[in-house]
């Protein structure tokens, strides 16, 4: 355990350099000064070691002690998780409240990530006996972490050998032993917890293509640029175009097993929001309150900037470590553009060459780490199970201009993009996502799903072709008002009104149809198209397109998304295909 | 000060650069320290911005001239800039620092806090939901302060910001029987005559009991105007936070507070981010900003509403920029408004109160306020949709619907956001003055308001029911 002790060298902000540290590794947890404050070893020139600090530095003097630990920053797992809010050191917040009494956050508190006293009721896995031989990932039982979560119990990645003992069934907590495997003649007591490295991508047996959707709630995710379980994403976007308003729905609503919130040098007031908010609604599937099956992890603005890189690389290993047991994960960070400012600040501080605007030239490899911990995975061990891991980032670029080096590298490895539109947001056009700019690559992966929902491929191809030519037609209509337009390219532009308003748009606000489940989306597009055809039609007959807008069908168009699911199968849109058959054929008949 | 703490000296000066001072390290000098360089005769304050074993650098709050090696001593006074706190500082006037600067005497202080104090715990924020009265019915009405937010107001060079500023101080209050509030007012890098405004607005206002002011000129040094906003927080905080007080503080103008943190950046010799503003600008506006909220168990609020000036009014520069990212909306201020004559001069369409709808309705505001809001908008919209459009095609070809739209933009802004600068209203009024401003619409036109709320409310019927 003891590491080799050194003295404090130098201190310019977060970046601290020691002397004598003789046998420290890259990335090591150091402990700085007198109380101990928490660095990580980043460079190692000469005789002296350059440690980021993640606490705040004032007051420490050159001399004090440095001391290593002999192991990289990691992060605690195990039944305890669901429910907390910790910051980017994983320190539980809401019991360093409690504990001190203030509230503020102060340095060097220290209190374990998973409560130590808490009793968990544990579940032996009845497949696993004394003698048998076990491997990393294999489930040694279970425990109801929450009415939404079973927690399993995995034997952690870097133990294997024969079983020697097995507790029972039983209340324990996370520290007592629940198994003991023998190892090459070496006892080793498998806990309920285990300890992972951060920085490092939890192993699996091999990763796999996506085959499912992320269902969202979000029409225009879902529907027009869908993303897939295991997928990667990102959402950039000036300040107000609705970055967090689209990731905190994200975690909202997702079908996904857990939901991961990453608030990484944000604002604290959206916190207490979404945390109130999580408390408050209830799983739209399994009918319980959403923080059963979520993690929080808020290292606001106004913490210590180098946290926000581990709050960033904490919340991923969480989401690793409940894809390995099988579970399907997302989730967001809020925002990658503050965590990558953090990296350019201590970069300059070690007097690095700067690459583009002063970031480091690894910005874009550190966002490749990120990234690509994403994935659909057969996890290891038995039973055999698949997991995955969805990651949405929100990128903040200076001025709303994707032109600079955070959006750039992201684009690289990301395979979803929603672009948020500061014209659109203006506008009240929310979510905000331009239709024009937007992307995703998983198309193929879920064509499957969606064709056997309703009319899918031809649907929203046919949208998006409309959306285009809306582009291109008012550019025109700039010039010379909208009165010059042929009457098939007025009929383009009032369907591309219906399809931005009555689809795309989606308040969040509205409590009815903040989540919109895939079936609905697809029955309001439906809609949309079918009074497309068979406008088109009345159209060539020489009926205005004015004429057309007047239409009753026209305005329950614009209502459908007020209603849920159930009142529209059963009521609504049943009412609005009869309205089209007598509204057309008293136009295309008289 | 000296007696309470370790107080070392040196005469060992390196070098000078700027406002810093390279000075041989003597043992001991911690990070972050406050430092005193006496000259002859005076003396400046700086802190230690840098320390190794070899070398502190020192920056120095004030001018660097007159250092000179060999004479010039430094002491080290071996904690960090803090300033004395009191109740008693309502009413009176200090400089950055927290020193009076209104000719009284020196507050007794209840306590010394340190100027950068500390983020709020994220898990005990509870989120904002009761408003702040202005007595401005553009904001009041539209863009809803919160107990709790931050809000800044984008101006620019030449618009009436600090007027606006003066009419908060004067006319914010809170509701409710047993809520005590406060308005802390910084203003730093300001002008000569800017100061002689404010402190004529002070005295001239029988709100002075309940404000504090901060006061760093243009000419107070670089360190001082960096100061000014940590030191205004520091006093509203201990005001929020031990009495129970909602405190909302007014700090103008941050453009000159981010003009002097590139300042500072650049004698450091830092690689520039944006336009030279230092890449950390971000992290630094947050840890001003972000000590605005509310927490579980305590009674009082924190409140922020920085004034900033966009240079050429350009919203993408970095100072709006970044505030922007960090605040929770913004109201933008139109140069187009102020030369209609509109004070005022509120765009409203860039402006935004993110938290307003927390804050607003019924035991808040009043009831129907969420639907004359949405209702004016939106009328708002449609009215600046047809101006464009008749400026194309003409104001013949508009039909009298579309004439009624125009005359309700022309009532909404001559009537509703135009106000007097010594004009206080109540939400009640600010909400009537928008049903009479809708009342020019027919009322089929008026699609955001439920037929419950207009029966109660469209002066029409208001009339008939005798209310
Ligand atoms: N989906 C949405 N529905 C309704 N309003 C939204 C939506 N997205 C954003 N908004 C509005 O825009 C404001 C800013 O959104 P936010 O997500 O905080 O922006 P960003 O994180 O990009 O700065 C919100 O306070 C809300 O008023
Ligand atoms: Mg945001």
């Amino acid at each position: 355990m003891s590491g080799s002790v050194g003295r404090i060298y130098r201190v310019a902000g977060p970046l601290v350099v020691a002397e004598g540290l003789s046998k420290v590794m890259m990335y090591e947890v150091v402990r700085v000064g007198n109380e101990g404050l928490i660095g990580e070893v980043i460079a190692i020139r000469g005789g002296r070691v350059y440690i980021q600090v993640y606490e705040e530095t004032s007051g420490l003097t050159v001399g004090e002690r440095v001391e290593a630990t002999g192991r990289p920053l990691s992060a605690e797992l195990g039944p305890g998780l669901i429910g907390s809010i910790y910051d980017g050191l994983q320190r539980p917040e809401k019991e360093i409240g409690l504990r001190t009494g203030s509230i503020f956050i102060k340095r060097g508190t220290r209190l374990p990530p998973l409560n130590r006293d808490v009793k968990w009721g544990y579940t032996r896995n009845r497949e696993v006996g004394v003698g048998d031989k076990v491997g990393p990932g294999d489930i040694l039982g279970y425990v109801r972490e929450t009415p939404l979560v079973e927690h399993r119990i995995m034997v952690p990645p870097d133990v294997s050998g024969y079983v020697k003992w097995l507790a029972d069934d039983g209340e324990y907590t996370v520290e007592d032993t629940i198994a003991i495997v023998t190892s090459e003649g070496r006892d080793i007591e498998v806990k309920m917890y285990q300890l992972w490295p951060i920085r490092k991508s939890r192993p699996y047996q091999e990763k796999l293509n996506p085959v499912k959707p992320l269902i969202t709630g979000i029409r225009v995710i879902d529907y027009m640029f869908p993303i897939a379980k295991g997928g990667k994403a990102a959402i950039p976007g000036g300040f107000g175009t609705g970055k967090t308003v689209a990731l905190q729905e994200i975690t909202k609503w997702s079908d996904a097993d857990i939901a991961i919130y990453v608030g990484c040098g944000e604002r604290g007031n959206e916190m207490s929001d979404a945390l109130t908010s999580f408390m408050k609604l209830n799983d739209p599937r399994r009918g319980r309150p959403m923080m059963e099956r979520s993690v929080f992890i808020a290292n606001t603005s106004n913490m210590p900037v180098a946290a926000r890189e581990t709050s960033v690389f904490l919340g991923v290993t969480i989401g690793e470590y409940f894809r390995d047991m099988g579970y399907d994960v997302v989730m967001v960070a809020d925002s990658t553009s503050r965590w990558a400012e953090a990296m350019r600040e201590i970069s300059g501080r070690m007097e690095e060459m700067p690459g583009e605007e002063g970031f480091p030239a690894y910005l874009s490899s550190r966002l490749a780490e990120f990234y690509e911990r994403a994935g659909r995975v057969r996890a290891l061990g038995r039973p055999e199970r698949y997991g995955s891991l969805t990651i949405f980032g929100a990128v903040s670029p200076p001025g709303g201009d994707f032109s600079e080096p955070v959006v750039r590298s992201t684009v690289r490895y990301v395979q979803s993009f929603y672009a948020l539109d500061y014209g659109l947001a203006t506008r009240r056009h929310f979510p905000a996502v331009n239709w024009l700019f937007s992307y995703s690559l998983y198309i193929d992966f879920v064509r499957g799903y969606w064709d056997s929902i309703t009319n899918w491929s031809v649907y929203r191809e046919t949208a998006l072709k409309i959306l285009q030519r809306e582009a291109e037609l008012s550019d025109i209509v700039r010039l010379v008002g909208p009165e010059a337009l042929p009457e098939e390219d007025k009929l383009v532009l009032e369907v591309a009104r219906m399809i931005r308003e009555d689809f795309l748009q989606q308040s969040a606000l509205n409590p009815v149809d903040a989540y919109s489940p895939p079936e609905k989306g697809a029955l309001i597009m439906e809609a949309i198209m079918e009074f497309y055809s068979l406008a088109r039609k009345a159209v060539a007959r020489g009926i205005p397109v004015a004429k057309l807008r007047e239409l009753r069908c026209r305005t329950m168009i614009a209502q459908m998304k007020y209603y849920t699911l159930d009142e529209l199968r059963s009521k609504v849109y049943p009412e609005l295909v009869s309205t089209f058959r007598s509204e057309f054929e008293k136009l295309l008949g008289g | 000060m000296e007696g309470l703490l370790t107080v070392r000296s040196t005469r060992s000066i390196i070098g000078v650069r700027g406002s810093l001072l390279f000075v041989k390290a003597i043992g001991g000098i911690k990070y972050g320290e406050l430092v005193e360089v006496s000259l002859d005769g005076t003396s400046v304050l700086g802190q230690v911005i840098d320390v190794s074993k070899d070398v502190a650098v020192v920056q120095v709050f004030g001018g660097t001239a007159g250092i000179t090696p060999g004479r010039t001593v430094v002491k080290f006074y071996g904690d960090t800039i803090r300033i004395p706190v009191s109740s008693d500082m309502l009413g009176r006037i200090f400089d950055g620092l927290g020193r009076p600067i209104d000719g009284g005497p020196p507050i007794v202080p209840e306590d010394y806090l340190e100027i950068h104090g500390a983020p709020l715990n994220p898990a005990l924020r509870v989120p904002p939901s009761e408003p702040i009265e202005t007595g401005i019915s553009v904001i009041d009405g539209l863009l809803t302060l919160v107990r709790g937010q931050k809000l800044p107001i984008f101006s620019g060079s030449g618009l009436p910001h600090n007027r606006i500023a003066m009419q908060i101080v004067r006319q914010a209050s809170v509701r409710g029987s047993g809520e005590s509030f406060v308005v802390v007012f910084g203003a730093i890098g300001v002008t000569y005559e800017e100061v002689a405004y404010f402190l004529k607005e002070l005295r001239s206002m029988g709100a002075l009991d309940r404000t504090i002011a901060f006061i760093a000129p243009a000419s107070a040094s670089t360190v001082e105007k960096l100061a000014l906003p940590r030191t205004a927080l520091t006093a509203a905080e201990f005001l929020a936070w031990d009495y129970d007080t909602h405190v909302l503080t007014i700090l103008t103008d941050m453009t000159n507070y981010c003009e002097a943190l590139r300042e500072l950046s650049a004698a450091r010799e830092e690689v520039p981010g944006r336009r030279g503003y230092p890449g950390y600008m971000y992290t630094d506006l947050a840890t001003i900003y972000e000590r605005a909220g509310r927490v579980s168990g305590r009674k009082g609020s924190m409140t922020i509403m920085p004034i900033l000036t966009m240079p050429d009014d350009d919203i993408t520069h970095p100072i709006p920029d970044l505030t922007g990212y960090i605040t929770e909306g913004q109201i933008v201020l139109s140069r187009d408004m102020w030369r209609k004559g509109i004070y005022p001069p509120v765009d409203v369409f860039l402006s935004l109160s993110r938290l307003m709808k927390e804050g607003i309705g019924s035991g808040k505001t009043r009831e129907d306020h969420r639907e004359v809001f949405s209702q004016l908008i939106s009328a708002y919209a449609e009215a600046q949709y047809l101006r464009e459009l008749s400026a194309i095609v003409g104001t013949e070809s508009l039909t009298p619907r579309d004439r009624k739209y125009l005359e309700f933009a022309d009532l909404f802004e001559r009537r509703f956001i135009n106000q007097g600068e010594y004009e206080r209203r109540s939400f009640e009024k600010t909400l009537d003055i928008g049903w009479e401003v809708l009342s020019v619409l027919p009322e089929e036109e008026l699609k955001q308001i439920s037929p419950q709320t207009l029966r109660k409310y469209y002066p029409k019927y208001r009339a008939s029911s005798g209310g």
